[in-house]
């Protein structure tokens, strides 16, 4: 279930990315979040210079299905295309989904929710009640329907999943800004005459930042999980591009006799979310002391 | 009190009408026009006069508002529209395939308190020990394995080791022969549940710990109460409200995400009905699903909202935020 991260305390200094990060790097969780990430990027990035161990795309028929071996590490498929090597660039894919999704959905959630949470009232009411309105779909069925208004595309997944995430960073944002906007700080700002956009990019928005972080790194795991959830219905990824989820489905039915087919895709997912995922909740930790070992 | 639950109700209405012009919006964007994404290839069969005969009758001869109005006026006497592709109403199709849905998602919802709320307890009791390290470890795979990967894996496990084919053959209904109807759902709730326990778990845990650390539970223990009644009185009362309500709200969502579980497991629910309106492009079907789950997703939500505050007298009446 997709859920807001709770408001962190208002304090009115932003915290030190220097020591966060610190931090962040002693748990032992959030070490081992950083090092899952980080390879996932690496190996994404290296699926996006060419650097695999065979053409992702090309298919050798003779090979077809061959079981782990030193020529192909995590076998074949049923056209004999390199599973690590379509391993690999799904990471690409996945990536690039991923980044540029949640980018959008940072951007815009962020944009709305702290216009709705400064100006209050009137335009908050709407606003909130929009996001409400997304609210109502569940994630996947509102990224079928847009997957279903756009067609399916890698550019339209960005698209369904930027739109599916929006209301929660809109709702993130507006928080710190509602209790922000009660601090003495922001009041004599606005005493001493400071114009209302300069008191919202000055002491507002870096008060803003450290909640949309943490949702940032907990959105680029459920993103990552929709986009490999389109991908497994067809609706994503177009093939012959690999995609993880794509190259899951593609292992129903013959996984019994490849096994390795289901095997390294699936925990490509797996071991990337749960990067994502312990990032996120060590972040979460570091930044609101409230949390801690709560989880 | 009535005064919230009236501020409540009231706050739900706008967003089941801002949810009506979404869906109505949402299909109207869809590129080309609706008697060609209706009619596919056929359509071009269609001479000028029969064209404009189905766009009459379908009221797409009006303006946008007009339509609105009228599909909405006909949402409220209970038409949902005609589905083209299966040549049936949508709400017959609807109340047809509803039930697998739901029986889908209860199922679920019992799996995962049965094993997520003690294994959350355990976990918070037992703070830091082998107990506790193995339930966050299952909340850490459960919530990081996607319910296709599990699923997949699960139908791999079920052929190769125990010859059982969970996706095969034809579906029967609870009411026909509740034996093979549960044997034939099992996996599938199997599947969504244990994802859905271990952020049960996680809640559990966490609302346990907080509780844990109050003062009416040291009061209860300074004057002598054995450590079960502690637990099971004072502690788990107040800390299951958190998961009531995760609870209320996963039930909610389920109902209309298990789209990939009943593709993988051939279930006739709601969500592949909607996966099949999707490929065949049959928009009065997806219009009409789409509308259904999320008119459940803000009832639902509205329900667990009033539920809660009942249940927790701490909530304030008077802030209807």
């Amino acid at each position: 279930m997709l859920t807001a991260v709770e408001s962190l305390p208002v304090t009115g200094k932003p915290p030190s990315w220097r020591r966060t990060a610190r931090r962040l790097l002693s748990t032992p969780s959030g070490l081992i979040g950083a090092i899952i990430v980080s390879l996932y990027i690496a190996i994404a990035a290296c699926g996006a210079v060419g650097l695999t161990p065979h053409p992702p795309l090309a298919q050798k028929p003779i090979d077809r299905l061959q079981g782990p071996s030193s020529e192909y590490w995590m076998g074949t498929d049923i056209l004999g295309r390199d599973v690590a090597s379509r391993v690999i660039k799904g990471g690409t894919n996945s990536l690039y989904v991923v980044v540029l999704s949640v980018s959008l959905a940072t951007f815009a959630g962020t944009l709305i929710g702290i216009t709705a949470g400064f100006a209050g009232g009137f335009v908050d009411n709407i606003a909130m009640r929009i996001m409400d309105i997304f609210f109502a779909f569940p994630a996947i069925l509102l990224a079928l329907l847009v997957v279903t208004i756009l067609g399916s595309g890698i550019n339209n997944t960005v698209v369904a999943i930027a739109i599916v995430y929006t209301p929660i960073f809109a709702r993130v944002a507006r928080g710190p800004v509602l209790s922000l906007k009660e601090t003495e700080f922001v009041q004599a700002a606005n005493c001493i005459g400071m114009r209302s956009w300069r008191v919202l990019l000055r002491h507002i928005l870096p008060n803003t930042i450290p909640p949309i972080i943490v949702q940032v790194s907990l959105a680029l795991s459920w993103a990552l999980l929709t986009e490999a959830g389109l991908s497994f219905l067809g609706l994503g990824t177009p093939p012959p591009e690999p995609s993880w989820g794509q190259m899951l489905s593609e292992s129903t039915g013959i996984a019994e006799i490849a096994p390795w087919l289901l095997f390294f895709p699936g925990m490509a997912i797996m071991v990337s979310v749960l990067g994502f995922n312990l990032l996120g909740d060590s972040l979460r930790d570091v930044l609101d002391p409230r949390m801690r070992g709560s989880r | 009190m009535l005064r919230y639950l009236i501020q409540r109700l009231l706050m739900a209405i706008p967003t089941l009408i801002g949810v009506t012009v979404l869906v109505f919006t949402a299909i109207r964007l869809v590129p080309g026009d609706s008697i060609t994404a209706m009619l596919g290839t056929e359509a071009g069969l269609l001479t000028q006069t029969q064209r404009a005969a189905l766009e009459s009758y379908f009221g797409l001869d009006k303006g946008p508002v007009q339509q609105y109005f009228s599909w909405i006026g006909n949402v409220f006497r209970g038409d949902l529209g005609y589905s083209v592709r299966l040549g049936e109403p949508v709400g017959d199709l609807i109340l047809r395939r509803f039930p697998v849905t739901l029986q889908l998602a209860l199922m679920s919802v019992m799996i995962a308190i049965v094993v997520g709320v003690p294994l959350g307890i355990s976990s918070a009791i037992y703070r830091d020990s082998a107990i506790d390290l193995t339930g966050r470890l299952f909340a850490l795979i459960g919530l990081a394995a996607p319910n296709f990967l599990v699923a997949t894996v699960l139908i791999y496990v079920l052929s190769v080791y125990f010859g059982i084919l969970p996706n095969a053959g034809n579906f029967t209904r609870f009411t026909d022969d509740p034996v093979r109807n549960l044997s034939q759902m099992i996996f599938p709730a199997l599947t969504l549940g244990l994802a859905f326990s271990a952020s049960i778990m996680r809640t559990t845990r966490s609302a346990m710990l907080e509780v844990l650390g109050m003062d009416y539970i040291r009061t209860a223990r300074s004057k002598g109460l054995r450590e079960k009644i502690v637990i099971s009185r004072h502690a788990f009362r107040n800390a299951l409200i958190p998961v009531v309500t995760l609870t209320g709200i996963e039930f909610s969502y389920l109902l209309g995400g298990t789209v990939i579980i009943e593709q993988i497991f051939a279930l006739p629910g709601l969500g592949r009905l909607t996966l099949n309106a999707i490929a065949q492009r049959d928009y009065a079907l997806i219009q009409g699903v789409t509308l259904f789950i999320a008119c459940n997703v803000v009832i639902i939500n509205l329900l667990v909202d009033i539920g809660y505050a009942i249940i927790d007298p701490r909530i304030s009446y008077a802030d209807g935020s």
